[in-house]
C-alpha cells in the first residue's frame, strides 16, 4: 500500500481567530458537524486587534496562500473597542497590498460570532473556493522559506 | 544666513540656550550636515542654503535628554515632524528654542546630476536669500546652469505650505512652492493593473540595499526597540531581489508610521537608491484622508491619531476591492 500522490493544489490558507467569538464560531461549527476544508489552518489570537500587519505578511510570505481575520461582531468585542482598531488597519493594509499589485482575495476579513458556526463553515468554504480559482501565491512568497 | 548665526550667537552669549542645532559645511559644496553648535567660534562653520534639506526635528530626541536648552532651526515643513513629535512625547518643548527658518524650496543635487551636469565643483545661487531662478553650477567641464525649480526635492513640489506650525522666532521669508499635485502619482499607479503595479513596485523595490536609511532618518521613525533590529525578524541582510522580503520591509516600515507621517519626504531624500519612498507614505495618507477624513499629522499637538482613534461607522476592510 502506498500513500497516493496527486499534483492537486492544495492552498494553504491561515485563518486568525479571536479567542472569545470566532474561535467559538469554529468550534461551534464542528461540533454541529458543519464542514470546512482542512486546508484553513487556525491561529488563535486574543483578539482581531492583536494581529500585527507583519503577521498577515509573514504568513503570506512562509508559504500561505491565503490569510483570513475573523474577529467579533463590531460592537461585540471582548475587551469592547478592538475589533474597530483592527477594522482600520487591516483596510488600510489590504488597500497597501491592493497597491502593490497583490491579487485582491487573498486577504480577507469576517466577523463571525460565537454562535455562527455556519457562518463560520461557509466563509471558510468560500474563501477557500476563492484561493483555489486564484491559485498559487508567488507574488508575495520569500524564495527562501520555499521548500 | 549671516542673520541666523548672529541671532545664534546672541541666544548663546545670553545663556538662554546652551547649543547649537543647525546644519554645517559637508565635504562637498552641496552636501552640508547637521549639526550640534557648542560654541561662537564652532558657528563659524554654520550654513543655511538650499541643499540644508536635512530635517532637524528628528535630532531633537536626544536633543531633550541633554542637559539646557537647545537652539534648532527649522524649517516650515519640519515643524509638523516636532508638532508630531511633542504629540508622541518624544521630544520636550521646554528644552527647545525654536527658529523658524525661511525656505524657498529645498535642492536635490541628483535632479542636478540627472540634468546631464556632472563633475561638479560649485554651485552659486542656492543661498536663501539670493532670489534668482538660475542657479549658477561650476563643473570640470566649464560652466553650467538650471533653473531652480527643475532641482527643487519631489517633496518642495507638493510643499505643504509657509506657515511655521510651532516657533519662538521666525527668521527669514518663505516661499510656497507648490506646483504639483500631492496625489497625483499615487492615483497613477492605482489606476494600472496588478501586473503593472507589481511590475513597478517590483522594479524600484528591488534596488533596495536595507541600509536602513530611511528608517533612521524619519522623524516618526524613532521607536527605541525596532521590529527591524530583531533577529527574530532574520531578514536585516539584503535578501534575494526578487522575494517579498524588501516589500514586507517598506509596507512595515510605512506602517509603523501611518496616521504619523507628516510627509516630510525624508525617507525619498536619504534614499542612495533613489527609491520613491514617499509613494508608500502618500498612499496611506490618501487612505486615510478618503475613509477617515482628511488629516495632516503635525498639524497641531493634541487631536488623535487616525489609527488611535475609530468610530462605529467606519468602512469594512472590503472596501478595497469595492472602491476599484
Amino acid at each position: 500500500m502506498s500513500i497516493e500522490k496527486t499534483n492537486e493544489f492544495r492552498p494553504k490558507i491561515v485563518a486568525f481567530c479571536c479567542n472569545w467569538c470566532s474561535y467559538a464560531g469554529a468550534d461551534l461549527a464542528g461540533s454541529s458537524r458543519l464542514g470546512y476544508p482542512a486546508d484553513v489552518k487556525i491561529i488563535r489570537v486574543p483578539c482581531s486587534c492583536r494581529v500585527n500587519p507583519m503577521f498577515i505578511l509573514r504568513a503570506f510570505e512562509k508559504g500561505a496562500d491565503g490569510v483570513i481575520l475573523c474577529g467579533c461582531h463590531p460592537g461585540d468585542c471582548h475587551y469592547t473597542t478592538g475589533n474597530y482598531y483592527a477594522r482600520r488597519r487591516m483596510t488600510l493594509l489590504f488597500s497597501m497590498l491592493d497597491y502593490l499589485g497583490v491579487e485582491n482575495g487573498r486577504t480577507r476579513v469576517e466577523w463571525v460570532s460565537a454562535a455562527e458556526g455556519v457562518k463560520f463553515s461557509t466563509t471558510m468554504n468560500e474563501f477557500v473556493e476563492k484561493i483555489h480559482s486564484l491559485g498559487k501565491n508567488v507574488r508575495l512568497e520569500d524564495l527562501r522559506c520555499r521548500n | 544666513m549671516q542673520e541666523l548665526v548672529t541671532r545664534a550667537k546672541e541666544l548663546l552669549a545670553d545663556g538662554t540656550v546652551v547649543r547649537v542645532l543647525g546644519w554645517k559645511r559637508g565635504d562637498l559644496s552641496y552636501n552640508p550636515e547637521p549639526a550640534y553648535f557648542n560654541s561662537q567660534e564652532e558657528l563659524e562653520q554654520f550654513v543655511y542654503d538650499g541643499f540644508c534639506g536635512a530635517n532637524l526635528s528628528k535630532y531633537m530626541i536626544e536633543g531633550s535628554k541633554k542637559e539646557g536648552k537647545t537652539l534648532v532651526f527649522l524649517k516650515p515643513c519640519d515643524t509638523y515632524s516636532f508638532n508630531q513629535l511633542i504629540k508622541e512625547h518624544r521630544v520636550d518643548r521646554d528644552k527647545a528654542y525654536i527658529i523658524g527658518v525661511g525656505c524657498r524650496g529645498k535642492l536635490d543635487v541628483e535632479k542636478i546630476k540627472a540634468q546631464g551636469i556632472k563633475g561638479i565643483q560649485n554651485i552659486s545661487g542656492a543661498g536663501i536669500e539670493e532670489d534668482t531662478d538660475t542657479l549658477n553650477i561650476r563643473t570640470i567641464y566649464g560652466d553650467k546652469t538650471c533653473t531652480y525649480g527643475s532641482a527643487m526635492l519631489e517633496r518642495c513640489h507638493v510643499c505643504k505650505g509657509k506657515e511655521h506650525m510651532i516657533f519662538d522666532e521666525e527668521i527669514g521669508e518663505s516661499k510656497d512652492t507648490k506646483d504639483a499635485d500631492r496625489f497625483a502619482e499615487i492615483e497613477k499607479i492605482e489606476a494600472m493593473s496588478p501586473e503593472e503595479k507589481f511590475a513597478f513596485f517590483q522594479k524600484e523595490l528591488s534596488k533596495c540595499i536595507r541600509c536602513n536609511a530611511c528608517r533612521n532618518v524619519c522623524p516618526a521613525c524613532s521607536c527605541r526597540k525596532c521590529v527591524f533590529d530583531s533577529n527574530q525578524f532574520d531578514s536585516a541582510q539584503k535578501a534575494n531581489v526578487d522575494s517579498f522580503e524588501e516589500k514586507m520591509f517598506h509596507i512595515i516600515r510605512a506602517f509603523h508610521v501611518a496616521g504619523r507621517c507628516t510627509d516630510c519626504g525624508e525617507c525619498s531624500r536619504v534614499c542612495p537608491q533613489g527609491i520613491p519612498l514617499h509613494l508608500f507614505n502618500r498612499k496611506f495618507i490618501k487612505d486615510i484622508n478618503e475613509l477617515y477624513g482628511e488629516y495632516q499629522a503635525g498639524a497641531d499637538t493634541e487631536s488623535k491619531g487616525p489609527l488611535t482613534s475609530f468610530t462605529f461607522e467606519d468602512a469594512e476592510p472590503g472596501i478595497v476591492v469595492e472602491r476599484r
